[in-house]
């Protein structure tokens, strides 16, 4: 399996949490993913790209930027904004918390992530911004002579 | 994302077509609330089965339809829940408060 990558930015409207997870599905696919791994990026992705337009950048406008890079059989996602940034990252990791709930969000968005990929990374840094690390290892990927 | 409502003596029965994410919850939140008060409604149905992706926002915009219900003496049931669906419901413990049938006849039986 030859390496690959890939680089995406748009700004931070809602619109654009399913282009973001169709485009990452899209490249995911060259890796022969299942439907339910193919699902479980879709999901994460949506989740971080949701959380940089509703949390980093909150009611301004901001770019979102994606890097995806294949190894052999695994998807590395990066998700980034440069907004706000998260005071507390271990508070915000845990199930259910959440700072906006009169969003009616459900602070599950850091648990689904971790769920349904293989490894997940958070750097943050307040009023700079927010950086996701995510690894996904494609378990049933071909050989390929 | 595509609603269609269905109303059976007091339940609202309501069918998506589409995918339910943060973008999409948020019109949907104002169009089911909008329909449960002024048909004066008491219980929600959520028939799942026409949404083809769901992230944390389902978990959100169903929370928030069961506290609606529960604030006006109705209840909030789910029926059509794919595994996909149950694995993310799961998680966040709302399986415990919200009951889930296999489809509208069991689910109106039972409500
Ligand atoms: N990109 C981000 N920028 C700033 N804060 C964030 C970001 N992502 C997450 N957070 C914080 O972490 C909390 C938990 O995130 P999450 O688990 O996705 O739950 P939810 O989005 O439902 O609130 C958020 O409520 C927010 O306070
Ligand atoms: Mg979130």
């Amino acid at each position: 399996m030859l390496d690959n990558s890939m680089k995406l930015e748009f700004p931070s409207k809602s619109q654009n949490e399913s282009f973001a997870r169709v485009v990452v599905a899209s490249f995911a696919a060259q890796l022969d993913p299942t439907i339910e791994e193919l699902a479980d990026v879709k999901t994460a992705v949506s989740e971080a790209v949701t959380n940089s337009i509703i949390h980093g950048y909150e009611n301004s406008l901001g770019i979102v930027y994606i890097e995806c890079e294949i190894k052999n059989n695994k998807l590395e996602i990066i998700i980034e904004d440069k907004g706000k940034g998260i005071e507390n990252v271990n508070e915000a990791m845990e199930p259910l918390y959440t700072s906006k709930p009169e969003l009616e969000r459900s602070g599950m968005g850091f648990t689904v992530m971790e769920t349904f990929m293989d490894h997940l990374e958070v750097y943050s840094e307040e009023g700079r911004g927010t950086k996701i690390k995510m690894v996904k290892e494609f378990k049933s990927v071909s050989i390929k002579e | 994302m595509q609603l269609h409502f269905n109303v059976k003596d007091e339940n609202l029965i309501v069918r998506f077509t589409g995918e339910l994410d943060h973008h999409t919850a948020q019109e949907i939140r104002n169009k089911i609330d909008n329909k449960y008060k002024n048909d004066m409604l008491k219980n929600i149905i959520l028939d799942l089965k026409g949404i083809n992706f769901m992230d944390s926002s389902g978990i959100g915009l169903i929370m928030g339809r069961y506290k609606t219900t529960r604030a006006n003496d109705g209840s909030l049931v789910l029926i059509n829940v794919n595994s996909r669906m149950e694995k993310i419901l799961t998680m966040s413990g709302i399986l415990k408060i919200v009951k889930v049938y296999r489809n509208e006849d069991e689910a109106l039986h039972n409500i």
